[in-house]
């Protein structure tokens, strides 16, 4: 076959796919004409509100994990029942996560590309596990599989109690993460994959996915970060057995009733570095994944 | 040699096509054209099965493909706005149809790099979408669509997204390609001057209709009805007859036009104007008249013509069809 290059068929400039999405970064210059706020007042009013609503409280609990030294941070992380509760939460809301990956994105295409009566109070019904007081929740929960199931489901004190009602407070996450994507989504892509003979699982696995992981990432981050904190939830229907359903956060606040604040705020603090790091981890991980897509010259 | 036979499709109560049936002949180069809304891009998905008929037949090569789905069809298809695969190199992009043929890695890399030639895309192997001009986006979409060996290519308004000057490139180039490839190509335009430089058939779509189908010429010159004839040009009203502004002849002799209209049959007669304004468009110049029945119309002539009779603004010249071949051949059905 020989060869009709178009190397010279063509001049046009090189557009960038997202000018819009560039955003106001460090670096850029002011627009004339549009409003912006003075940069040293937009950082200034940032650092006091994380100031007052993040680093304060998270340094006064450092401060307070302190309180027997370094010694005693160590010794009331590493006492075996801290341990254990952490290694629970850590193992229950892993599941949790991995779950709401795959449910919330299931739950977002669902009420994205299907057509079904209903699906605006579904819809709305997502958000709802926000609004209830989790202490509600776990009534509700125990109610329903506890002892006295009237559905014949006993997950009372069982770790599987403790993962549904994790799973329950962090459903939007996922769905709500994904949702937004799953509709400014290009459909002709898939259309084209189609075309190309690929069936419907391998365009989703090779084509939606790729897209999605992103916002799956972001949404399973969260949800983790709420997961391994939850107390109200997990208190009634997980049973507080220790090394089995005892979660950190149950822990600490047992470590409050005896009296022992030093060991809470440092159990705490752990939980936090758990978390902080999963969530720097994930945004990593997605930030790689999001470049790949928006790569620029 | 695809094939659409008493094709329906409706949208709620809208119809997007109605009873259209096209013959469109294996190894052609075939435009759809009509203005929006018409439903052309309905019937391009038609073929390739990203739509399906409410009644009617498809078939391709001789199959019946009505009922069998896009992955099926052999085709390639290219879609205005690139639908590129944002997350994959050009190279992933291109080689997307074989790898999920599973292919193996050299068969594929071959038939990447021959392709990525082709489209003149030989350097841009593992550039990303993003990095892509439109231009080249559309040109890697194409090698990607042909990688599969399509039976029938379908390009639904491939070049609209682009820039005027890119846009005439990359249609000479896809003319070129089509010479040298032979698939039976398919390309939904709405620019009546992309569907006259690029394709040997034409099929003039209106409404959901086909009001014609034909090459080129036959369109330009034997346009089927008013509406093929203004949509493949521009077209002046001279008296009860719609024609091409450049088959209209200006004479400052009323005689003189008189006598030479007579050797023209069916003519319009001969129809005094006042010249309003004189427009140079390089080669040709732009008379724009209002004739004493009060209707404005176009004339357009040579450069030439337009010096020998020293036009000027408020002058009255003398018009008459000079071609009656342009003409609509009026059809029989009343209201057309
Ligand atoms: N999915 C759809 N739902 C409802 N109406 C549609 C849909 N697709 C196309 N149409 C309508 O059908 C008509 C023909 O559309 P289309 O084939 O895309 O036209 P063209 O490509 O010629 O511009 C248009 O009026 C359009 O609004
Ligand atoms: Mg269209």
């Amino acid at each position: 076959m020989t060869a009709v290059t178009a190397e010279n068929a063509e001049r046009d400039r090189v557009v960038s796919q997202t000018p819009a999405s560039a955003g106001p970064g460090p670096e850029s210059v002011p627009r004339p004409g549009g409003w912006r706020p003075p940069r040293h007042l937009g950082v200034g009013v940032v650092t006091l509100w994380l100031s007052i609503i993040v680093l304060l409280p998270l340094a006064a609990l450092t401060v307070a994990s302190l309180g027997n030294g370094l010694g005693g941070f160590w010794e009331a992380v590493t006492a075996p029942a801290a341990l254990a509760s952490l290694r629970v939460t850590v193992l229950v809301s892993a599941v949790v996560a991995v779950v709401n990956a795959v449910m919330g994105t299931l739950i977002a295409w669902v009420l994205v590309r299907d057509d079904f009566r209903g699906k605006r109070v579904v819809d709305a019904l997502i958000d709802l596990p926000f609004a209830l007081p989790t202490i509600v929740a776990s009534i509700v929960l125990l109610s329903l599989y506890g002892p006295n199931s009237p559905v014949g489901v006993h997950l009372s004190a069982t770790r599987w109690g403790v993962i549904v009602a994790l799973a329950f407070v962090t459903l939007p996450f996922v769905v709500r993460s994904v949702q937004p994507v799953l509709i400014e989504a290009d459909r002709e892509v898939e259309e084209a994959a189609s075309s190309l003979g690929a069936t419907g699982w391998t365009t989703f696995r090779r084509i939606v996915l790729p897209t999605l992981l992103p916002a799956v990432i972001g949404g399973t981050g969260l949800a983790f970060a709420r997961a391994i904190g939850e107390y109200g939830s997990v208190v009634l229907i997980g049973g507080n057995i220790p090394r089995e359903t005892q979660v950190a956060s149950q822990y600490i606040q047992q470590q409050i009733e005896i009296d022992r604040p030093e060991a809470a705020a440092a159990v705490s603090v752990a939980l936090l570095a758990i978390a902080f790091l999963t969530l720097l981890v994930l945004r990593v991980l997605s930030g790689r994944a999001q470049r790949r897509e928006e790569r620029a010259v | 040699m695809i094939t659409v036979t008493n094709a329906h499709k409706q949208y709620g109560t809208f119809t997007a096509l109605d009873d259209v049936s096209l013959d469109i002949p294996r190894g052609s180069l075939t435009a759809l054209l009509g203005p929006s809304g018409s439903g052309k891009s309905t019937l391009l998905r038609s073929i390739a099965g990203l739509e399906t008929l409410d009644a009617g037949v498809v078939t391709i090569e001789g199959e019946d493909v009505t009922n069998v789905p896009p992955q099926r069809r052999g085709i390639g298809f290219v879609f205005q706005h690139y639908a590129a695969f944002k997350h994959m190199t050009v190279r992933d992009n291109v080689a997307f149809g074989l790898s999920i043929r599973k292919r193996p890695k050299p068969v594929i890399d071959k038939r990447v790099d021959e392709l990525l030639e082709i489209v003149g895309l030989s350097g841009f192997r593992d550039r990303y979408p993003a990095q892509l001009s439109g231009g080249q986006r559309q040109r890697m979409a194409l090698a990607r669509a042909l990688a599969v060996d399509p039976q029938v290519l379908l390009l639904d308004e491939p070049f609209g997204a682009l820039d005027a000057k890119v846009r005439t490139d990359l249609r000479t180039w896809l003319r070129r390609l089509h010479d040298e490839v032979h698939v039976t190509t398919v390309l939904v335009t709405h620019d009546q001057e992309e569907a006259l430089d690029v394709a040997d058939r034409i099929a003039v779509l209106n409404q959901g209709r086909i009001e014609q189908v034909g090459d080129p010429v036959t369109l330009y010159d034997r346009p089927a009805n008013d509406f093929v004839m203004s949509f493949l040009g521009s077209v002046s009203r001279l008296g009860d007859q719609v024609v091409r502004p450049h088959d209209i002849a200006l004479d400052r002799d009323r005689q003189h036009a008189l006598a030479l209209d007579a050797a023209v049959p069916a003519s319009a007669g001969v129809i005094g104007a006042v010249v309003e304004r004189v427009v140079r468009l390089g080669f040709e110049v732009r008379v724009d008249l209002r004739a004493e029945s009060g209707e404005r119309f176009a004339a357009q002539i040579t450069r030439r013509d337009a010096n020998d009779l020293r036009l000027a603004a408020g002058e009255t010249v003398f018009a008459r069809v000079d071609q009656p071949s342009s003409i609509v051949e009026r059809m029989a059905i009343a209201g057309v």
